[in-house]
């Protein structure tokens, strides 16, 4: 059978561990004990109560609220203006897309480095402008590093929104242009009544992908900040890798993740039904 | 790059912009790009500088006394007596790691292009009862995030039995952790590729398979001969994709491998700069060699890479 060997993998490592996961949280689970004891709800009586826990929802929304609104917004801008007959487009379309193709892990690392509070670019280029007179210890500044963060992040996922806005540009008919300007709407107009409107499920489509991915956020975290200065950029899934792999607790650690799963479920969900609607 | 300009926006009807409007875009595009290219220009320039002149104010975007220094310390063709006081390279073995991302991305996007390529096809042209449910259950739980999966997965690869010295209980090693299979068998089917690829099969007509059929051709030969040359173009955006996805990867990797041998690149390069000493020559170099391979294969299918995310499900 041709479904055979797709079924066994997804068997194993998505129903089986769906069920598994779900198991987890209603252990205590420590890789170095041999006892594995049930204990009922307690782990999520411990979750309410932690106060890293909910730090770490506290900065995981805050990422995602600021990362995906600004990459959208910037991929957005920077479409509608490549959309236009400009010399050296693609040069300007190579240039935004570059960072997404960079891989994650080797723009934090260079990141890294910018943000440096010693040698790093960003303080001499802000100093030299006298922007700022002391030099700023971005990533373990408690107020500056999550913004650090975020930044550096948009920076990277300007790149994809830009490309499915351009692709979401050239699906709205070249007509209903046309017949706006002989109803005679102006250039604003026809951004506010046609190209907007056409973007939409391009914009629905972005906002869903992103959030559901930032809320994962990870990689950066562990390369930039380490969860530090105090805890402002522990996310949960670096909380959910520490509880695992730091302190080998993969009960509390899977309720964690399970946490965000419920959270991220409403966009799931979203997910599926825009999978669903091409579908039908 | 004629590729690029084939990608282009359909070009609109009117010809140029009033010159007002251009020299408006380009104040806001050219500074953006600049930018957006500087880390990255930064880094290249980085990597061509010896360790000292990269700590320098101002920074140096021409390297003053360009060396081959970090290339020569990654592909290790500097004699040992030089390495002392640095990093020894064969304690990290810095082209194992490419080495390891190349065979784990390579595997992961065969698998998943045959697998998923398989079970889209029975998902798009074959009939059986329930297929549809199945179909959605397939999508439904594959689109749990990777992060609630993550735990289960690591315990079930450490407890695979009769392997990497498990008894039949699947006690006693370390299983498939730090393993190759490991690496890529949690990702050798994907949903979004299925469905992307049963999108795309549904539209071949179903008369070209009854012919085939008629001419007593067996059901692989059908899938084999008649549907894949068909899918190219979606094959190929789902190599794009699932290529790309599988090199950067990054959590899962640090997660089940705890053997430096068996590091993929990211992972390499990521813990690299947690070490007390970093050659940050090196590591620059390296950046750049982990990065080229994306952009080279950015560079060859940009098209199919446009399509792809067109394909993708941005059809309102």
């Amino acid at each position: 059978m041709f479904l055979a060997p797709g079924f066994v993998i997804f068997s194993v490592f998505t129903l089986f561990a769906l069920a598994f996961v779900v198991y987890l949280t209603f252990h205590e689970w420590s890789i170095i004990e041999p006892e594995k004891p049930f204990v009922g709800l307690q782990n999520y009586r411990d979750l309410i109560e932690d106060e890293r826990f909910r730090q770490s929802v506290i900065n995981t929304f805050y990422f995602t609220g600021a990362s995906v609104p600004l990459a959208t917004l910037c991929g957005l801008a920077i479409a509608l203006l490549l959309n236009q007959p400009l010399r050296g487009r693609w040069v300007f379309r190579t240039a935004y897309y570059l960072p997404a193709i960079t891989p994650f892990v080797v723009s934090a690392i260079v990141w890294k480095w910018l943000y440096n509070g010693d040698f790093g670019l960003f303080n001499y280029y802000l100093l030299k402008t006298n922007l700022i007179h002391e030099p700023l210890s971005w990533l373990s500044d408690k107020n500056l590093a999550m913004p650090s963060v975020i930044l550096m992040t948009v920076w990277a996922g300007v790149g994809f929104s830009m490309v499915v806005y351009l692709a979401g540009l050239q699906a709205i008919p070249e007509e209903l242009y046309e017949a706006a300007k002989v109803d005679g709407a102006g250039p604003l107009a026809r951004l506010r009544h046609i190209t907007l409107p056409g973007l939409l499920p391009s914009t629905v489509f972005l906002l869903v992908i992103q959030i559901i991915f930032n809320m994962q956020i990870f990689t950066q975290i562990f390369v930039m900040t380490r969860g530090g200065p105090i805890d402002k950029t522990t996310t949960v899934l670096f909380y959910v890798y520490e509880a695992a792999f730091q302190f080998y607790e993969m009960g509390y650690a899977s309720t964690i993740a399970f946490a965000l799963f419920l959270l991220l479920l409403v966009f799931t969900a979203l997910q599926l039904r825009m999978y669903r609607r091409q579908t039908a | 790059m004629s590729a690029a300009a084939e990608a282009a926006p359909r070009p609109t009807k009117k010809r140029g912009l009033p010159p007002w409007k251009s020299v408006l875009a380009y104040v806001i595009l050219v500074p953006g790009a600049i930018l957006f290219v500087a880390p990255l220009v930064w880094m290249i320039s980085a990597s061509f500088q010896p360790v000292g002149d990269m700590f320098s104010w101002p920074p140096q975007w021409i390297p003053d006394n360009p060396n081959l220094e970090g290339y020569k310390l990654f592909f290790g063709i500097v004699p040992e007596g030089e390495l002392a006081g640095r990093a020894s390279r064969a304690a990290i073995g810095v082209e194992r790691w490419f080495i390891n991302s190349a065979i784990v991305a390579t595997g992961i996007t065969l698998l998943q292009l045959l697998f998923n390529s398989l079970a889209a096809y029975v998902f798009a042209k074959r009939q059986f009862p329930g297929r549809d449910l199945i179909f959605l259950l397939f999508l439904a739980t594959m689109m749990v995030p990777a992060t609630v999966t993550l735990i289960p997965n690591y315990l079930v690869l450490k407890h695979i039995p009769l392997f990497g010295g498990n008894d039949i209980w699947g006690i006693g090693g370390h299983g498939m952790l730090d393993s190759y299979y490991g690496l890529i068998l949690p990702n050798a089917v994907s949903a979004f590729g299925i469905f992307l690829l049963r999108q795309y099969m549904q539209t071949i007509p179903d008369e070209l398979l009854d012919a085939a059929r008629i001419d007593g051709a067996s059901e692989f030969k059908i899938f084999w001969k008649v549907v894949i040359p068909l899918c190219r173009p979606a094959l190929a955006a789902m190599f794009i994709f699932t290529f790309t996805f599988a090199w950067e990867d990054f959590l899962w990797p640090l997660i089940i491998t705890s053997n430096p041998d068996l590091y993929t690149a990211p992972l390499g390069l990521a813990l690299f700069t947690t070490r007390n000493r970093t050659s940050w020559d090196m590591l620059m170099a390296g950046s750049v060699i982990a990065t080229l391979p994306m952009v080279l294969i950015f560079m060859i299918f940009q098209r199919q890479f446009i399509r792809g995310i067109s394909l993708s499900g941005l059809k309102g």
